[in-house]
C-alpha cells in the first residue's frame, strides 16, 4: 500500500525532503519507522531509536503502536516547541 | 464529538495581533462574561539569560494539524472548566526579539475558571501542538529543545505526556 509521509522541522532539514508517498507493508507507524531506518543515511540517523521523534497519523498526535491503513498521511517529527 | 464553534477559534498566522482588539471580539458583546483572563508569549532575545545571545526566531508549524490539535484544546478546556469562550492565535514565520509569538484569551463568569483554563490551554499547546522554533543565534541557528518542565506542566492536569520522551 502507499502512505504519505511529512517531516518537519530538524527531521525534515535532514532528510532533505518536506514529504513523500511510500510504499510500505508496515501495520504500524513503529514498523513504517524500522522500513524508513533501515533506508539508511538521514533516514537512519534522524529516525534511529533513542532519538525523541514524535508522530502523527492522519494529523493526529499518535504513537508506534498505531495501525497504519492505506493512503494514511503520516508525520514524523522532533518534540514540539511552540507557544 | 467537540463543541461546534459559532466563530473561528484558532488562528495560525504571519502577522502581527492586537490584544484589546482579539479581547473584544472574545467578549462578543457577551454580558454574561465576567473574567477575561489572556496570555501573551513574546521573542526572548536570549537563551540562558545571556541578552542578545538571539537575534530572530523561525516558527514552523504542519498546517491542518496544528489547527486541529489547537480546536482539540480548546473542546478539553470547555469540557474541563465552566467558560464562555476561548480564543488562540499562533503566529508563525520569522520573528524578532520584542514580537509577540502566541495569545491565549479565555472569557468566564467568574475568574477561576478563564485563569485555570488560560494555564491549562497554554500548557496543553507547549507539549502538543506541532510547532517547532528554529533560533538564530551568534553560533548559526539552532533548533530549540523541548522543555521536560513543559511536561511536567502538563501532568499537574492530569495528563500524560511525552512530548520530550526518546
Amino acid at each position: 500500500m502507499k502512505v504519505s509521509v511529512k517531516y518537519f522541522a530538524g527531521i525534515r532539514e535532514a532528510i532533505g525532503a518536506s514529504g513523500e508517498s511510500v510504499e510500505t507493508s508496515a501495520i504500524t507507524l513503529g514498523l513504517l519507522r524500522d522500513q524508513l531506518i533501515a533506508q539508511g543515511g538521514a533516514y537512519a540517523e534522524s529516525l534511529a531509536r533513542g532519538n525523541a521523534v514524535r508522530m502523527a497519523l492522519n494529523q493526529v498526535m499518535s504513537d508506534e503502536t498505531v495501525a497504519l491503513m492505506a493512503g494514511a498521511e503520516v508525520a514524523f517529527f522532533p518534540p514540539v516547541t511552540g507557544g | 464529538m467537540g463543541i461546534l464553534p459559532t466563530t473561528p477559534r484558532v488562528f495560525i498566522q504571519t502577522a502581527d495581533f492586537d490584544l484589546s482588539t482579539e479581547v473584544s471580539i472574545l467578549r462578543d458583546q457577551n454580558a454574561g462574561v465576567g473574567a477575561v483572563c489572556s496570555f501573551v508569549g513574546t521573542v526572548r532575545d536570549r537563551t540562558a539569560g545571556l541578552a542578545g545571545s538571539i537575534s530572530s526566531m523561525e516558527l514552523e508549524h504542519y498546517p491542518g494539524m496544528t489547527e486541529k490539535s489547537i480546536e482539540v484544546m480548546i473542546d478539553a478546556a470547555h469540557q474541563r472548566f465552566d467558560i464562555l469562550g476561548a480564543r488562540v492565535i499562533h503566529r508563525v514565520g520569522l520573528l524578532q526579539p520584542l514580537d509577540q509569538i502566541v495569545l491565549v484569551a479565555v472569557t468566564s463568569a467568574h475568574r477561576g475558571e478563564s485563569f485555570q483554563a488560560c494555564e491549562f490551554l497554554m500548557d496543553y499547546l507547549k507539549t502538543q501542538a506541532p510547532f517547532w522554533k528554529k533560533e538564530q543565534t551568534p553560533e548559526g541557528a539552532r533548533w530549540v529543545d523541548a522543555r521536560v518542565s513543559d511536561d511536567a506542566a502538563l501532568a499537574k492536569w492530569g495528563l500524560l505526556c511525552s512530548n520530550t520522551d526518546a
